[in-house]
């Protein structure tokens, strides 16, 4: 039986990588998931499809599924993230609010004036402070909130159009959207 | 056309290394000395091959080939000429290629040096190592050909990562891959002993001074990488614990156990069993490196990009190998006839019990290591596990080792007597047990933990003493000591002095992040640093900020240090430079942090004082020392011409 033990070993190692191969030690689940969306108020951009209000607050959203997108115009990623948002913007009743942080040079509403908004609200994180109170460890980020204003979802990294089609679209179904 | 050639030449060193792989090994089986002799001519031409293709990618980042995929991706035309050369191993694919390189010419080096090995021997070790090449050359060309082409070619390159850019990294992946696949020799001779029965004593001397040269080499590419983190990294650390350096540290741990116990197995014909499956285990933890750092199983700060693909292959190939030879192990175990008796205190207990508490730090590092995985994998939760675990573990479970390390030397094989020994160490108890004691009351007060170490170190360095007198008792000279006698102390003295250089920086440095302004002044350790201020600085492929500190102790200025915070042009990636002045007591260290103002007038400063540091790579280089002198020692040359004559006759036979 001794002389079997090696491979025994190294055959229960070899389930754990196996299984390891499928998961990704990058993701890690936010500890927001599940709780309420932090509240803030927060002066909003003026856009092309401009926000009936001059400040943005979760609140505003109450009863409605909506996303929250954490971006920034110095985030090369989310440019490339911009043009999956707006396609999913034009088909399909999606309310994005676009978090703008840390937007230092100040280049947010001439972006989305040139390029186009796929964002019902720009609330405008200069200092990065709502940024902290969700949790956000990049940009770009995706929070799902529900009708209560309760975060179900979190998305680290750009949406592509597969990761919108296999991740928030049943996410989205299953909550009513 | 030229990485085409390298292409083919990669295909054909796969068909020579199955050739090399199948012929002899079937030759070994039948006795058949024909199919046997074709290991040496395969072996050479594989290495002919892989050493073309290497050429074939050096020379397409030399000439800046943004039309192949690799060098676009790793290279860049600003680069300087010596990083387009090293680039070539900077990436998964190119580093691959080392690899395989690196292996064919052990395997040629193994078809040099063996011609008083037995043929049936020579062709079963050259066959296993033929096999793993074929592994090797498959995963290259199937998931990570180094030679893609990509169409239309790229404008320019995206460059090396910009923390590769330093001379340490030239040097350090090439003795590193020296050292992991060196243990590929010792696994072919284990699995070519498996297979033939013969595990004797014969076979622990033929498989000593490889695995002392591929240990060597692997403690000269742990040292580099360590070194090259202290001073690339710009934090000052040198340790980490992160699973890229856990990869590296887990083989040589074994490799170290492998060495001792293979002396046991030689000169006494015991541990058998334990030294086939240490060598087993050596070649497989470099596997087991080469798949976490490759497959993204793990995250760590600077593994590979990560492919599943290219992990799921390598995990199959780690099944084969890894799992054959264990299976190999289990169904030929009850073969091995351990002789020599021995009693609980004897230099064979003593090497046992060194083994075993290496065995045991290898795991635990193995555990910390797997153990964020291990937890995602069984759906409890996402955690990692970080240096004060491996501090925890680690430190207490290799003390006792090191104070063995100190007595197993001077003991007999076989048994001696508890009480002889005391009396004649007594003296370097007492002197290792009062400068563990008192050296820290002379530092900055009190610490058990530089405590422990001074003892540890001042232990080892006496009783090495001690051996050296031993062995002169009957008039032989100094120099005139076998070599394996002298490697073997120096391997010891560089491990003692490296620990107190540890013991002293972890518990002595001193470090300030402070804020300076052009003209401010700021002390450390008893050095004044007034900072210059910082200026631009070209540099061949990066902008730089180049700052100035001035620094000086009792008002007279003794060096200039010129820290750089650098933009890298194609990545816009930043990078800290240190700046380090050196000595043998000290270092002294300068990181320039963020600008703090809008004109760069105020910037972050990151100051270190790191007491003894260079005692950690002395203390490094003269393990590497040590593992090369034994490793010539004439012994082994002489057993090279006492065999020749029986080898000669099989030969013509």
């Amino acid at each position: 039986m001794k002389r079997w033990l090696p491979l025994i070993l190294f055959a229960v190692l070899v389930g754990f990588f196996a299984k390891g191969l499928f998961l990704n030690p990058r993701e890690v689940p936010s500890p927001f998931i599940g709780k309420p969306a932090p509240a803030f108020t927060l002066p909003v951009v003026a856009t092309a499809n401009a926000y009936a209000k001059a400040d943005f607050s979760p609140a505003d959203m109450k009863g409605k599924v909506w996303l929250l997108n954490v971006w920034a115009p110095w985030c090369v990623s989310c440019r490339q993230e911009h043009g999956v948002l707006m396609a999913v913007a034009q088909s399909q009743s999606v309310l994005f609010v676009g978090l703008n942080w840390k937007d230092k040079d100040r280049e947010a509403e001439q972006l989305l004036a040139d390029h186009g908004s796929p964002y019902v609200a720009v609330p405008d994180d200069l200092s990065g402070k709502i940024g902290i109170d969700y949790g956000v460890t990049g940009t770009p980020e995706t929070y799902v909130i529900d009708q209560a204003g309760i975060i179900r979802m979190k998305h680290i990294g750009p949406i592509s159009p597969d990761v919108w089609k296999e991740k928030f679209e049943p996410k989205l179904k299953e909550l009513g959207a | 056309m030229i990485p085409e050639l390298g292409h083919f030449a990669l295909i054909i060193a796969l068909l020579l290394a199955l050739t090399q792989a199948i012929l002899p090994l079937i030759g070994a089986q039948r006795g058949n000395l024909t199919l046997m002799a074709v290991a040496r001519p395969a072996t050479q031409g594989q290495f002919v091959f892989v050493a073309l293709a290497f050429a074939c990618l050096v020379y397409s980042f030399l000439v800046n080939d943004f039309s192949v995929e690799n060098v676009a991706r790793n290279s860049f035309s600003q680069l300087p000429e010596v990083y387009r050369v090293t680039a070539s191993w900077g990436s998964h694919e190119g580093s691959l290629l080392l690899w395989v390189l690196m292996l064919a010419f052990w395997s040629t080096a193994v078809s040099v040096f063996s011609r008083h090995l037995p043929d049936d021997m020579v062709a079963r070790v050259i066959g296993v190592m033929g096999l793993i090449s074929v592994g090797f050359l498959t995963f290259m060309l199937t998931t990570s050909n180094p030679f893609l082409r990509l169409l239309p070619a790229a404008a320019d390159g995206r460059d090396m990562n910009p923390l590769l850019q330093d001379w340490g990294m030239i040097i350090h992946p090439p003795m590193l891959y020296m050292g992991y696949v060196g243990f590929a020799v010792a696994f072919a001779f284990a699995i070519a002993a498996l297979i033939s029965g013969r595990l004797d004593a014969a076979w622990a001397r033929w498989s000593r001074p490889w695995t002392t040269v591929a240990w060597a080499f692997l403690t000269l590419g742990v040292g580099l990488g360590s070194w090259w983190a202290y001073r690339e990294l710009g934090w000052g650390g040198w340790w980490f614990w992160d699973p890229t350096e856990n990869a590296s540290f887990m083989p040589w741990l074994a490799g170290t156990a492998l060495i001792h116990s293979l002396a046991v197995t030689e000169k006494r014909g015991a541990f058998k069993a334990w030294t086939v499956l240490l060598a087993l285990s050596a070649f497989s933890l470099s596997l087991l490196g080469t798949f976490l750092v490759r497959s993204g199983v793990l995250s760590s700060v600077h593994a590979f990009a990560t492919d599943p693909a290219r992990g799921a292959f390598i995990l199959v190939f780690m099944v084969v190998v890894i799992g054959g030879s264990l299976i190999l192990y289990a169904w030929r175990a009850p073969k091995m006839v351990t002789g020599g008796a021995f009693t609980g205190f004897s230099r064979e207990a003593m090497l046992l019990a060194n083994n075993v508490i290496l065995l045991a730090a290898m795991g635990s590092v193995l555990l910390g290591t797997l153990y964020p995985l291990l937890m995602d994998a069984l759906g409890m939760g996402k955690i990692s596990v970080g240096p004060p675990y491996f501090n925890a573990v680690f430190v207490p479970l290799m003390a006792p080792a090191l104070f063995l390390m100190g007595v197993g030397p001077l003991l007999r094989w076989k048994g001696d007597s508890l009480p002889d020994i005391f009396s004649r160490l007594k003296w370097a108890l007492a002197v290792a047990a009062a400068t563990g004691l008192l050296l820290p009351l002379t530092l900055k007060g009190f610490n058990p933990w530089a405590s422990l170490g001074f003892f540890v170190a001042t232990w080892i360095t006496l009783t090495a003493f001690i051996g050296f007198r031993d062995r002169m008792k009957n008039g032989t000279r100094l120099f005139k000591l076998p070599r394996a006698f002298w490697g073997m102390q120096l391997a010891h003295l560089g491990l003692a002095w490296g620990i107190a250089g540890i013991a002293v920086v972890a518990n002595y440095q001193e470090e300030r992040d402070v804020r300076m302004n052009v003209g401010d002044h700021t002390t450390l350790a008893g050095y004044t640093f007034t900072f210059r201020g910082a200026v631009e600085h070209p540099g061949p492929n990066y902008r730089a900020a180049r700052g100035t500190l001035e620094v000086s102790q009792d008002g007279k200025q003794l060096f200039v240090l010129h820290p750089e915070k650098r933009i890298y042009n194609a990545s816009g990636m930043p990078m800290t430079e240190a700046a380090i002045h050196p000595n043998i007591f000290r270092d002294v260290y300068v990181a320039l942090g963020e600008p703090l103002d809008e004109e760069a007038k105020t910037w972050a400063v990151r100051l270190f004082y790191k007491p003894f540091i260079n005692w950690l790579w002395i203390g490094a280089l003269m393990m590497v020392i040590g593992g090369f002198l034994a490793a010539s020692d004439r012994r082994y040359r002489i057993a090279v011409k006492a065999t020749v004559p029986a080898g000669a006759v099989t030969q013509g036979a």
